[in-house]
């Protein structure tokens, strides 16, 4: 049994990701639950970024009740040895009892290395977290698939790493009398085994997590033909077809359209799903949606527990129903012009 | 790495529940795992795939390792389908109820009594733990690179690969040493069929199994729940709230009602 001796560690470090000067959302999520922790269990809450701006970095701090900041003035593009090398050595001085860590392409990439460099537990992309007695932190998460709940501890080995995905946990609002104390450091760049050659900076492209509104398709589409029609729906209403984990494995939508924990988190201002049944992942991925139509056959549907109109019904029948009063109506709008 | 020559890249894959959704008892909100098919994570298919293209470009050998019980073979079986050279079944009682750590520190230990490897190809998740993050944790124990969500693999000069993975908001482009670790994105590397030749043959080949006894360390509190640093405290079902009475209506009905709510919002759009 691994295990280490957990008195030593005390504290909350949330690992801020920054790129060219500006902190990643998730970070600032992760510093809000890291506060709200803190409380229950009397901690100080630290921080620790790498990368190329640290200045500005360290300007978006200012109004956080975070103690100390370990700001690493180095290369902005990840690498894994550099950033495993700053952190552990980071943590290795802090001792920290909780580590979190944003669920980002970055973050899934350091997490399990840092773990792995401390033998201690992970738990990813938990949705809920809490501290009990001696510092223990009860990390929830949905399991199997994402139907059931699993609250997971690590024992005897210190520090607790958990991910968090992005707009999981709830930012604060920032106070003026907050300003952390900060230590930065300048970071050699060394002879590393990735050289970064290239960076394409993706074009700001329309994607379901910007959108007004959502048609979402889940199991109950019976065919990938059949997406047609609820592209074609949420056309003419002028959104965005998205869709439920099930149709993204079966290889009929890509990852970009899926909400839920293991796809995007989502909150337009109106989402009508069609067919989904509201696994635990995928409703933490769109739950702070304003308006939520539903439209299922089964009136057991977990959708129809968030769903502000759930509607009991076959969507191969309404649907088609909706294409055409949304068809008249723009042909009524064209009359009248 | 010296041109055409022999690689040696290790695949590893996973068996899992066919349904990932949808199996839990509604009155007792008890998991519902028997009767479930047993199939390999789709996004293990991406990452033989990948290995496949590599090979067929570069040359090489590709060695398949899973892990899990006896009837996990059949995922070395669909492997040897599509080309696979060896296929490793990692069994034994003792590497049952790993997380993230154990399970990794198991592979690796697997991995290494086979021998050394240039490069270790992952799917990106599975779509049972989903947590995306052995594949890390299995290069940290192997004190290699790693990279997420590749879409491009091409080999370089001076025994390095060069990838293109996606970080947030950008596409990056990378030389990696060798060995080093990736994972796959899986639309980049759709998954050929099997060729019926290659599945006639591969029923007759031979798979290694690998257990505690061919590994370097066979402290069996290293392995399993044992060697594992989480404990799961408690699973339950989510907390059910109040449900609003659902519409029941007549198919024009309901589309009228539906229009009627979506209708502020669509004006604002037009």
């Amino acid at each position: 049994m691994r295990q280490t001796d957990i008195t030593k560690w005390s504290g909350i470090l949330v690992y801020l990701e920054c790129y060219k000067g500006k902190i990643h959302k998730v970070s600032l999520e992760m510093i809000a639950e890291a506060v709200r922790l803190a409380e229950t269990s009397r901690e100080e809450v630290y921080v620790l970024g790498i990368g190329a701006e640290m200045e500005k970095v360290q300007e978006e701090l200012i109004g956080y009740p975070i103690k100390t900041a370990y700001l690493y003035e180095a290369k902005d593009e990840y690498t894994p040895l550099l950033y495993e090398e700053i952190t552990v050595s980071a943590i290795r001085k802090l001792l920290p009892s909780i580590v979190l860590i944003g669920g980002t392409y970055e973050g899934r990439a350091l997490a399990p290395r840092l773990a792995v460099a401390f033998e201690t537990g992970l738990t990813a992309d938990c949705t809920t977290l809490e501290i009990e007695a001696e510092g223990k932190l009860v990390q929830t998460r949905p399991a199997f698939g994402g139907n059931v709940m699993a609250s997971i501890v690590t024992d005897v080995c210190r520090p607790q790493f958990a991910t968090v995905r992005p707009g999981i946990m709830q930012p604060m609002e920032k106070k003026q009398e907050y300003t952390p104390h900060v230590i930065c450091e300048k970071v050699e760049g060394k002879p590393d085994n990735v050289q970064i050659l290239e960076t394409i900076m993706s074009k700001v492209e329309e994607d379901i997590t910007n959108q007004d509104i959502l048609v979402v398709a889940g199991r109950g589409v019976k065919k990938k033909e059949d997406l047609d029609m609820l592209r074609e729906l949420s056309e003419l209403m002028g959104g965005k077809l998205a869709s439920s984990r099930a149709l993204v494995e079966k290889g009929w939508m890509s990852p970009k359209e899926q909400i839920g924990l293991s796809g995007h988190t989502v909150s337009p201002s109106l989402m009508i799903t069609c067919g989904v049944s509201g696994t635990v992942q995928f409703m933490a991925g769109m739950k702070h949606t304003k308006n939520i139509i539903a439209i299922n056959t089964d009136e057991q549907a977990r959708i129809f527990e968030i769903a502000h109109y759930p509607v009991c019904g076959d969507l191969y029948e309404i649907v088609p129903e909706m294409i055409e009063l949304l068809k008249s109506r723009k042909g009524d709008e064209g009359s009248a012009t | 790495m010296d041109g055409r020559c022999k690689m040696k890249i290790a695949v590893c894959m996973k068996q899992v529940p066919a349904a990932s959704e949808g199996n839990m008892d509604k009155e007792t909100g008890m998991l519902i795992r028997t009767g479930l098919e047993a199939i390999v994570n789709i996004y293990d298919l991406a990452a033989l795939e990948s290995a496949l293209r590599m090979k067929e470009q570069y040359g090489g050998e590709i060695h398949v390792f899973t892990m899990g019980p006896e009837k996990a073979e059949a995922v070395l079986r669909e492997a040897f389908g599509m080309g696979a050279d060896e296929g490793y079944l990692i069994c034994g009682k003792e590497f049952a109820g790993a997380d993230v750590l154990a399970t990794s520190y198991t592979l690796m230990q697997a991995l290494k009594s086979v021998g050394d490897f240039d490069l270790i190809l992952c799917g990106r998740q599975t779509t049972d733990g989903d947590t995306a993050q052995v594949g890390g944790a299995l290069a940290k124990w192997l004190e290699i690179p790693n990279m997420n969500w590749v879409k491009q693999i091409e080999l370089a000069e001076e025994g390095g690969i060069e990838v293109l993975y996606a970080m947030e908001g950008r596409e990056v482009k990378a030389h990696l040493t060798l060995p080093c670790l990736i994972s796959v994105e899986r639309e980049c590397f759709v998954p050929r069929l099997p060729s019926l030749k290659l599945k006639i043959r591969g029923k007759k080949k031979e798979i290694y199994r690998i257990t505690i006894q061919e590994m370097e360390d066979q402290e069996v509190e290293h392995y399993g729940l044992k060697g594992s640093a989480t404990r799961v405290k408690k699973i339950f079902p989510p907390v059910r709230t109040a449900r609003r009475e659902a519409v029941y209506l007549e198919k024009k009905e309901a589309a009228r009602y539906i229009y009627k709510i979506l209708e502020p919002y669509i004006q604002e759009e037009a």
